[in-house]
């Protein structure tokens, strides 16, 4: 038996480097300090859904092949394709996505990563404006105001509010944790104390306008220390330990960011209401803001998915930057997988641009809304396409997925997920952070080693070989046509 | 006399026969009633722990073949916690169990997470720039105690034919 110690967890973008694993006979058995997805994945690793052995379609099934003949197919596909999609690369470590950005260059495809379906448009949105932003070092010893605006951490960072914000105990702030325990406890209290008093007394009634009024800013908001504020359409886990909770209606972020940004200014706004938050209490919490010391604005896909997307982030990151001129206020996206910083990074520091390039020219190219992976499926312009430790069959809109499988798919994914299912070459993965070592990035961008803590299951290679493999298959099958072209003239 | 008693008897029977009539209304809405409401995809911690097991698992098929109302709609429906109902979008319909959002009050929306369910009905109007609608686009639900849940084996068939 041995124990690991600061071991990185490879889910979502808090990087967690404080794990615990105990290993016995090459086997993952017991995870400390992880989150309950953590667990899933540290314990379900080995699971009956994973995939063995390379497979390929033959007579519209799945079956298993030699490593050689997957190889040899994928790289007949990639080689032979006109317009092929290179997709994924966030859940697989930096040497690999390299590996990918090498391969789109030399088939001539599109090299997207999954950010296209989650902060693109904050990748967007800071190419416009620019982003004022720290360390997540910075925020845990400093920050004394934390915004989650549009996202869930409980349910999609579990660990962050621990490990980074509001439950943290800082060089500088303390830790809000007592105060939230004190907070469930009152209203556990509370609870009982009305139940008993339904039970002497007949049930009072409560009106639909009294059960839907918009709560007011609590006095809490202006106290000293930490403070939580979360902006969301429902109230959702991370709202629920929030000192104030604002429920704004669906779609209509920009405005309430706008009219946040006049006040922010001093300046009047004759309405009483935006996107369904009174103006009196939007003051406050204004106020809130400007009064902080360290103000920092968390932001997820509840800005990216709804309508103003880009834009969304560009009001965003305007609206830090006029606080800015009052106090010190900085923002972050909540990035999901835990190295799509990475792809971004990687993809960026290779070609230019950090996700929807475009090689078919020779050179990259980054259009928005032309050479995004996703406008790509839906105008049905795609003819191959190489899915890496991702699934779009299941995060993609059903239109996009029916022309990505209607031409040759390649998957490497260590899971057997939808993707996989419905691939013509399947190949299996080691999973990195478990089974492979390598370099992932943060959400802040802090790049961070994940560690190999069991050996991957026999004949099952990393991403990073797999990607070499079909690399030197395609070069070679290249070479080869240009032979018999040449040959033929 | 006659006459007042034949007005009587008139009077009686229209009402009968109205009261009746908007029975028979009431309940044919009731079981085709469907609302108009604003679909949100997004994570849930159940989807996060099922995805990590493997997609095929049981796990992922209970966290992500269903959707969150308001406890308010759910009555509107006449829906109990669990029961099946049919989403449907400009884009496709599909039958998801219904359960009650565990915080706070969000009538007239309704929250799918992430998965082949929702995306089976999801928006795809990229605005130009890459990303689909996953939020805050229009749908209706209906209740549908007689259509089953598809299986992600079924869904895949059923869309993609493989």
């Amino acid at each position: 038996m041995s124990v690991i110690n600061a071991v990185t967890c490879p889910i979502c973008g808090c990087l967690c480097d404080d794990i615990e694993v105990t290993v016995v006979e090459n086997e993952v058995v017991k995870v400390k300090n992880g989150c309950a997805v953590c667990e899933a994945k540290y314990l379900g690793y080995k699971s009956k859904h994973r995939i063995r052995q390379p497979l390929i379609r033959k007579d519209g099934e799945l079956v298993p092949t030699s490593m050689k003949e997957a190889v040899h197919r994928a790289g007949e596909i990639l080689a032979n394709a006109k317009y092929p999609i290179l997709y994924g690369w966030s859940s697989t470590n930096s040497e690999a996505q390299r590996i990918g950005v090498e391969l789109a260059e030399e088939v001539g495809g599109v090299l997207d990563n999954t950010a296209v379906v989650c902060h693109g448009p904050s990748l967007m949105g800071t190419q416009e404006a620019g982003i004022p932003t720290s360390t997540l070092g910075q925020i845990r010893h400093r920050a004394d105001l934390i915004i989650y605006w549009g996202c869930d951490p409980w349910s999609a960072h579990p660990r962050h509010l621990e490990r980074y914000t509001s439950f943290t105990e800082g060089r500088f702030e303390d830790s809000e944790w007592k105060s939230y325990i004190n907070k469930v406890k009152a209203a556990a209290g509370r609870k009982k104390l009305l139940s008993a008093q339904r039970v002497a007394k007949k049930k009072p009634e409560v009106t639909v306008a009294e059960s839907e009024a918009f709560n007011k800013p609590p006095e809490t908001l202006q106290k000293e220390g930490r403070k939580l504020i979360v902006i969301d359409v429902r109230k959702s886990m991370t709202a629920e330990m929030a000192d104030y909770f604002i429920q704004v209606e669906p779609n209509k972020d920009y405005e309430l960011m706008q009219a946040m940004r006049a006040m922010v200014k001093d300046e009047d706004l004759d309405i009483d209401q935006v996107a369904g938050v009174p103006m009196e209490y939007l003051k406050e919490v204004v106020d809130t803001l400007v009064n902080c010391k360290f103000g920092v604005v968390f932001f997820g896909m509840g800005l990216t998915q709804s309508a103003g997307k880009f834009r969304n982030i560009e009001v965003a990151i305007s609206l830090i930057r006029d606080l800015n001129l009052r106090t010190k206020f900085v923002i972050m996206p909540m990035r999901g997988h835990f190295n799509v910083s990475g792809a971004n990074i990687v993809f960026a520091w290779q070609s230019g641009y950090s996700f929807g390039i475009d090689f078919s020219l020779g050179y990259p190219r980054y259009n928005p809304g032309e050479t995004t992976s996703m406008d790509v499926l839906l105008r049905g312009e795609s003819d191959a396409a190489l899915v890496v430790a991702s699934d779009p069959v299941a995060t993609f809109p059903k239109k996009a997925v029916q022309h990505l499988v209607k031409h040759p798919l390649i998957v490497i994914d260590p899971h057997m997920n939808p993707t996989a299912m419905l691939g013509d070459v399947v190949f299996p993965s080691a999973f990195v952070g478990i089974e492979v070592e390598g370099t992932a990035y943060r959400m802040d961008t802090v790049p961070l080693p994940l560690k190999k803590v069991v050996e991957p299951p026999e004949g099952v290679m990393s991403d990073e070989e797999i990607l070499k493999k079909i690399l030197e298959e395609v070069r070679t099958i290249k070479a080869k046509n240009t032979k018999n072209r040449m040959g033929g003239a | 006399m006659l006459r007042n008693v034949s007005f009587y008897i008139f009077l009686k029977l229209t009402l009968k026969y109205d009261s009746f009539n908007f029975l028979l209304v009431r309940s044919g809405n009731m079981t085709q009633q469907k609302l108009h409401v604003t679909l949100l995809t997004g994570r849930t911690i159940e989807q996060g722990v099922g995805k990590e097991y493997g997609k095929s698992s049981s796990e992922y098929f209970e966290a992500c073949s269903m959707v969150y109302m308001d406890a308010g709609d759910m009555k509107k429906l006449g829906l109990k916690n669990g029961a099946n109902v049919l989403v449907t979008t400009p884009n496709g319909s599909v039958v998801l169990r219904a359960f009650k959002h565990p915080r706070g009050s969000m009538p007239g929306l309704i929250y799918i997470p992430y998965g082949l369910w929702s995306n089976a009905i999801v928006s795809y109007a990229t605005s130009s720039i890459g990303m689909p609608s996953f939020k805050g686009t229009p749908a209706e639900v209906e209740a549908a105690p007689d259509q089953s849940v598809l299986t992600m084996k079924e869904l895949l068939k059923k869309e993609f034919g493989r």
